[in-house]
Formats: structure tokens, sequence, C-alpha cells
């Protein structure tokens, strides 16, 4: 099932022309004309929209809490940061549809009453920003946007701003203060941006891909919307896979299927490259749990693995992980754990914005001890202590990057302790990397 | 009577305290007072925004309010979460508290170096509190420590990068009290430092007073620097009549000698209002200039907490304890249960402990065992 995606193929959908003689705009006429703002919540409330960008927060009750005081201008701001490691699912929607964003931009606008609404992006997409300020152009003189917009009295402008690249920009509040021009430190909650977010305005923060999806779900209907999928995991969600995969790309699925499938099936990701084993995947982009790949296909009660929000978190962190953005990176039996984690803490290490202790010192010394152990110069009692830094930082930081930073270390030592402590024991042989460690791989999932 | 403001009843490590709304749990603890009030290293009552950042202040929600009493899911910064009527809070009562504060102060000493000893915040440092009293003896961090240059922000302040613990105090001092933002923050995480725009001195007339909210040694007084340790000197209240600020200060005095000139802090360590209501901020002159015992009218000495190690041989109207055991129990001999030296060997005034091979054992003490 394709609803963002359907289209990308048509040759030269980027463009205006194209993408309305395809059918582009017709949400905004049938939201602007025929429904109130509030009309349109319901309807994103009855479709069970969950934010794509990370945390999955329903998307129509997140509209519902902006605050609405007389007279104070309200802002919706599109999170285009996507800097997750593993996730590029945004860049893709932008890239090839932009006008589906446009248009989702302005219908959200509608609903939310915003009359300045903003696309924050991250600074490396330099050339999107390009398509989407051309796209912006487009739909301003074709009349979908500015002042008094399909004669309805209602005025919106979307604003393109470049961050300087800093993956903590994405988080919401941080976002926000570097649109207002300052250090892209996180705020502290609360107040929540519904009540004070943009110049102490209420404000809803989105993800790109969520704010595409309310398009589809304008022209079906929100009910129609929420039959796609299962359970709370309604519609089609992205995903950007990548890693040792035959078919690294986007994918469009609707949440039916297994993560079996998506992995191995010739329509998705086709496999794993020279008939290797797979050893662990990262299912929801870098900070959410690896997973080892029997736990990754099957779940802990024996279940086959679901590629939704659900099933992918069940059995909690213990023996599952999470959806996330989406970022699906996958690891055959030839990667070592040990390096993918410091790669990430290296990365955790580098981002974080060091207001709070835990993550400003946590990060750094978890990159420090995983480099002497990936090295060799690991101690046995290293894997205890990195246990013991990742739980100290772990929901004791004033923004989610804390926790981002401290998941995949937990997990890997959870799930690979053995491995750890090979290296540790092995120093020379580590270096090497010719340490079997198929007994991860799953035996069942050679031949699908 | 019935506009009169309704108060919210929080509990807190089972005490309980009314507060008016909006109070933090911070502030509710502190009004308890004693241990019971978290420590706080970036909070700091007279700047706007500060807080939420250092996570020493964690506590533990065990029930939300009376309305809705479930427990909130993690710890929380105590000051900046407000209490709902009904809270109740766990401090020093719960056990996961005592733990992520450990964390907390393990993770500030990787980069703060207890080298209390020659800094010259000791005595006066809310760290070396905070590690005395949740740290541990040894670390398990075995990297290399960051390290700075020092930096001269200007002729009166100096900068030790390789103490601050990034609190942001002092940037809100430079935001909200002078009329030029000239320092803050650049790189991120564990890289972050504070700095001025390429090395820059501060020029600012309340500038100084950075010094007084830094809470570790990372800003000092360079007019005071490594003169006297603070707990060899003084302080008494004093002012005089400024025409830049209220003028009201403490002095910190070692005979006539005027060593040192900070604005009047609370038991927090947070600067007191004036006399008349306002912040107490003191200006750069009455700070650095005026050092000589005739610019100042003398108000008394200072009230001073008896936990701070400042109070150390200047206590007001405190009665010295006696010293000898007869005094004590008023001049009568104490009673001898049992005189050590009849019956052992070991504790013969003539005997040397150090001759007697290996540890000194009941067979020993004893008298049965022979050598
Ligand atoms: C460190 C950090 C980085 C984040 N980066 C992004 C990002 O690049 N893109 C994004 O959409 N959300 C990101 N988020 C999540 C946002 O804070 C926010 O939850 C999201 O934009 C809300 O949109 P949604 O409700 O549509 O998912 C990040 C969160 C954190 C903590
Ligand atoms: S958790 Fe890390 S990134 Fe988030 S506010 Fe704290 S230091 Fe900054
Ligand atoms: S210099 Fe002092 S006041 Fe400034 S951030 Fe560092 S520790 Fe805090
Ligand atoms: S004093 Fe509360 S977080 Fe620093």
């Amino acid at each position: 099932m394709k609803l963002l995606l359907e289209k990308d193929h048509v040759e030269g959908i980027r463009y205006y022309d194209t993408y309305r003689r395809e059918g582009g705009y017709r949400s905004v006429e049938k939201a602007l004309k025929t429904m109130s703002p509030e009309a349109i919540v319901e309807e994103v409330k009855k479709s069970g929209l969950r934010g794509r960008g990370g945390a999955g927060f329903p998307t129509g009750m997140k509209w519902s809490f902006i605050a609405k005081p007389e007279g104070v201008p309200r802002h919706l701001v599109c999170n285009a940061d996507e800097s997750e490691p593993g996730t590029f699912k945004d860049r893709y929607l932008m890239e090839f549809i932009p006008h589906l964003l446009i248009e989702g931009l302005i219908v959200s606008s509608f609903a939310l009453g915003s009359n300045a609404t903003y696309i924050y992006i991250r600074g490396e997409y330099a050339w999107i920003v390009d398509i989407l300020e051309q796209a912006i152009t487009e739909a301003k003189n074709n009349g979908w946007l500015g002042k008094n917009i399909l004669g309805t009295g209602f005025d919106c402008e979307i604003y393109v701003q470049r961050g300087a690249g800093a993956y903590i920009c994405g988080e919401e509040t941080a976002l926000i203060e570097s649109l207002e021009g300052k250090r892209g430190n996180p705020r502290i909650k609360p107040p929540f941006p519904a009540i004070k977010g943009v110049w102490d305005r209420p404000t809803v923060v989105n993800n790109v891909e969520t704010l595409a999806a309310v398009v589809p779900i304008i022209n079906m209907g929100g009910e129609e919307y929420a039959k796609i999928g299962v359970g709370k995991s309604t519609g089609t969600k992205l995903i950007s896979a990548c890693g040792n995969l035959n078919k690294p790309g986007v994918y469009e699925i609707d949440m039916t299927i297994s993560v079996e499938e998506f992995i191995y099936s010739d329509k998705y990701c086709g496999g794993i490259p020279n008939g290797k084993k797979l050893k662990a995947c990262i299912p929801g982009g870098s900070s959410v749990p690896i997973l080892p790949a029997n736990l990754l296909l099957k779940t802990a009660k024996g279940e086959q693995r679901m590629m939704n929000y659900e099933s992918l978190s069940d059995g909690g962190f213990a023996t599952g992980s999470m959806m996330g953005s989406g970022g699906f990176i996958v690891l055959d039996e030839d990667q070592c754990v040990v390096r993918h984690t410091l790669t990430l803490a290296r990365f955790y290490r580098h981002e974080s914005c060091g207001q709070c202790s835990p993550c400003r010192e946590g990060t750094g010394w978890m990159e420090k001890i995983l480099h002497n152990i990936e090295y060799g110069k690991g101690k046995m009692t290293d894997v205890d202590l990195l246990w013991d830094i990742q739980r100290k930082i772990e929901g004791n930081t004033i923004c989610p990057l804390g926790d981002a930073a401290a998941w995949p270390v937990a997990a890997a030592i959870r799930h690979f302790r053995d491995e750890f402590e090979w290296h540790i024991l092995n120093p020379e042989e580590s270096q090497k990397r010719n340490y079997g460690i198929a007994h991860y791989a799953d035996e069942r999932a050679v031949a699908v | 009577m019935a506009d009169q403001q309704q108060l919210f009843k929080v509990t807190i490590d089972n005490i309980t305290v009314e507060v008016p709304p909006g109070t933090t749990i911070l502030n509710a603890a502190r009004k308890i007072g004693g241990d019971v009030a978290p420590p706080a290293m970036c909070y700091y009552s007279k700047l706007q925004g500060s807080g939420g950042k250092c996570r020493t202040c964690l506590v533990e929600v065990s029930k939300g309010s009376d309305k809705d009493p479930r427990p909130m899911p993690k710890l929380v910064a105590s000051c900046r979460t407000t209490v709902m009527d009904g809270m109740e809070v766990k401090n020093i009562t719960s056990p996961k508290v005592i733990d992520a504060r450990a964390g907390v102060v393990e993770f500030l000493l990787i980069n703060h170096p207890l080298d209390c000893p020659i800094c010259d915040q000791a005595g006066e440092c809310h760290l070396q509190d905070l590690s005395y009293e949740h740290g541990k003896a040894g670390t398990r961090y075995e990297f290399q420590r960051r390290t700075f240059h020092k930096v001269d922000l200007g002729d009166k302040i100096q900068l030790h990068m390789t103490r601050c613990i990034l609190c942001y105090r002092c940037v809100f001092v430079a935001d909200q009290l002078t009329n030029k933002r000239e320092h803050g923050i650049l790189d991120r995480g564990d890289h972050a430092q504070i700095a001025t725009y390429i090395e820059k001195n501060l020029h600012n007339e309340f500038i100084g007073n950075v010094i007084d909210v830094c809470p570790v040694g990372a800003l000092t007084d360079k007019t005071f620097r490594f003169k006297n340790r603070v707990w060899f000197t003084k302080p008494v209240d004093a002012h005089r009549d400024c025409p830049k600020c209220s003028g009201e200060v403490q002095l910190w005095m070692r005979g006539d000698e005027v060593f040192r000139v900070t604005a009047r802090k609370d038991e927090w360590g947070e600067v007191k209002d004036t006399t008349s209501g306002k912040p107490g901020w003191i200006c750069n002159d009455c700070r650095f200039d005026k050092k000589h015992i005739n610019d100042w009218v003398i108000e008394g000495p200072s009230a001073i907490s008896r936990h701070s190690v400042i109070s150390q041989g200047h206590y007001v109207g405190i009665e010295k304890p006696k010293e000898v055991l007869i005094d004590v129990m008023g001049g009568r001999k104490p009673r001898l249960f049992l005189d050590i030296h009849d019956v052992s060997e070991v504790n013969k005034p003539n005997i040397e402990l150090s001759l007697i091979d290996g540890p000194a054992t009941s067979d020993t003490f004893n008298g049965t065992k022979k050598d």
C-alpha cells in the first residue's frame, strides 16, 4: 500500500504542474472549503496517525493540546532536521515530492491556525532547500499560499529555515531555540511548546512524514486511513533501510508485514548480500535498542515480529526495541557490535548539547571506555562500568538525547555481552575481527 | 478573608509544609531546610531561567497530587518542578535519588579536579560539600581530564575552565545584569566551554557578580586570589553610599584589613535582597576598588551558617565546649570500669608495641600467649 510515495515514479512530480495534474492539492480544497479547523483535527484524531519523528505520539491529540489564547498567533513548525543516524526517509520525500509536504503543511496550518509556518531543515540538506523553496514559490503563484487562500480568508506563509547541522536541533525545543536564532539547547519542560513555543507562542512541531500523511487522511477520511495497518499502527510508514541489505532504500509499508518479510522478500530489502547471515538490527534509528537476529524475527513469546509500533516494542527493552523514526539498520554476521556501539557513542558524545551533567560527561566517558575495548585496551570491569554509566544517564537528563545515548549501549551489553568480553580477552584477535560470532545469526532466516 | 490565597500542602521526606501555588519543590524543601533541601548547583534564585541543568537536585515524586496520586515516572529536577496540592516527594529518603545524585556527583567530578587545597573557592564551594556528602573516595574514571589555560577576563576576573561545571549561572548574570552580553558557551557536550568572544575582556559595571554566582572555583576575584583562605577572614556586613548599586556588601577582613568584598548571601549561597527589597547585586567599584575600611560603614559581624567551614573560629554568641573530661563532669573523676593497663601487657606504658611480632590478639591480651 502506498499513500505518500504512490506517485514518486511519475516523471516531473517534483514540479507543480505535474503534481497538480496527478491530483495534488485536492486536500487543501477539501479542507479549506468544506471543513472547519476543528473538523480537521477530529479527522486526524480518527485516523490514529502517530508522529513519525520518533516518539510516536498521537498527532491528533497533540494538535488538540495547542493553547488558543485570544489574539496570540500560533505556529506550526515542520521538523525536517532528520539527523538520526540511519534515518533518511524525510529527505527522500522532500526531494522527490516536495509538494506533498507543502500541501500537508497548508492543511495543517489551517487546522492549527498558523499563519506563519516554518520548515526547519538540516543545513546539510542544502539542495533540498532549493527544491522546497521552488515548490513554495510555485504553490504561492498558484494561489495555495499567501493572503486569502482560495477566497476563504485564510492567510498562510511558509518559511524555510536552515539549521547548521546539529542533531540536537531535531529535538523540538532545541529546534525552537535555534529557529529563534539562539544556541540550540533544549528547553526545560514544562512549559511545553503547545503552550509556549516559538517566540513564546503556542506551537506544534511535527515531523515531515507526519505532516505529509495529513494529505491522504483528508482525502480519504480518517476512518478509511485508520483501516490501513493494524491496531494503533495505522496508515503507512516510511522505512529507510540500510546496512547489509541487497536493496537498501526508502520503502513505504503498511504496518502489517513481518520483519522477516521486510528483510528477505524481493519486494523490499531482498535479503542480505553474499549469502551472509543476519546478526542484528537496529530497527528504528540509531537511538533505539539493537536486537539480535532471534529476537528481531520473533518476539520473546515466539510470535512473529511485525513491522509496527506495538510489535517492535513488544517485550519492552529487555527483549524488544522501538519503531522510532523508521531507520532500519541491518548488521550481517561479519559486523562487530562493539565497533558499532563505539561509533554510535562517538556520535552522541559529539552531539550532546552539554547542558546537563549526566549527558555531557557520561556520553564522553562511555565513548572512551568503548574506544579502549574496541582497540584492545579494555578491562573486564569495563563492561559493568559501562552498564552503570548508561543507567545513571538514562532518565536523569533534560531531553531524550541522554536516553538516546544510553539505550544503544545498554542493549548492546544486554544482548552481546560475550562479544564485549571476547574483545577484552582477545585483544589481538579482535583487531583482526575473525572471531566466529555466527552463533548470534539466525539459522532459520537464511533461506527465506 | 475570602480571597486569602489558597496554599498547597506538600510532603517532603515525611515533613509537610504549605506553600503558595507556583512554588518549586526545591523552594518548598528549603522552607523545611536541613538535609531535606536538595543540593542545587545551577539554580540561583535571583537569576531568571536558571536551574534544570546540573541535575543535582533530582527528587522522586512518589505521589503527584491529591487529584492525581500517580507517582511521576522519572526523577524530576526539583528546582524546576512546581508543587501540586497533596504532592509527596522523597529526597534523602529515596534510594533512587541517592543513587542518581551520587551518579551526578561522579559525573561532575570527572572534569572538576578536587584541588580544594589550592582552589580559591575552598570553603565556599558547593561541589566540595556535595562530593563530601555523596562522593566516593575513589573515581572510576581513568582518562585524561580536560585541560585549559587560565584566562584573564579583564584585569579583575580570572577563569579556570578546568574547574567549570557548566552551570550557566555566569552566563545568566552576563545576560540579565549587564547591558552587553559578553560571554557565553562555545562548543557542545563535554567540549563545551565558557568563553568570551575571542578572549575579549569583560567590561561591565556589574560583571563582578559572576564571581559570586560561580558555585565552584572557576571564576575568581583577582584582587583577592590567594591573599587569604576564606575561613581565616572575618565576614562583616557593611555599606557605603554608592551611586551605582545599593552598596550593601559583606567585607571579608583580617584585623583592620579588607581582603575581599562580596555581595551578601543567604544560607543557600544566593545573593540576599537589600534592605530596600531589591536584589543585592553589587557593582564592580564596590567589589574591586573599595578595599579600605574607611570606605565603609561597618554594621557588624555577618551571620554565617554553622554548617559552613567559614564559621570556623568565629561563632557569635556561642559557648565554647569544655575540653577536659573532669570539667565536663562537673569536677567528678570519671569512674573506670576497667584499667586496661592492669589486664593487658601490650598496654603497659613501658611495653614497646613495635617490638611485638605480628598483631596483638586476644591471646596477648589475656596473657596466654608467650613470646
Ligand atoms: C535528540 C533528538 C533529535 C531529534 N531529531 C528529530 C529529527 O531529526 N526529526 C524529527 O522529526 N524529530 C526529531 N526528534 C523528535 C522531536 O523532538 C519531536 O518529537 C518530533 O519532531 C515531533 O514530531 P511528530 O509528532 O510528528 O513525530 C528528535 C528528538 C530528540 C530527542
Ligand atoms: S540530555 Fe544531553 S542533549 Fe539533552 S539537554 Fe541534556 S546535555 Fe543537552
Ligand atoms: S564559570 Fe562558574 S558560573 Fe560559569 S558556568 Fe562555569 S561553573 Fe558555572
Ligand atoms: S539545581 Fe536543579 S538541576 Fe541544577
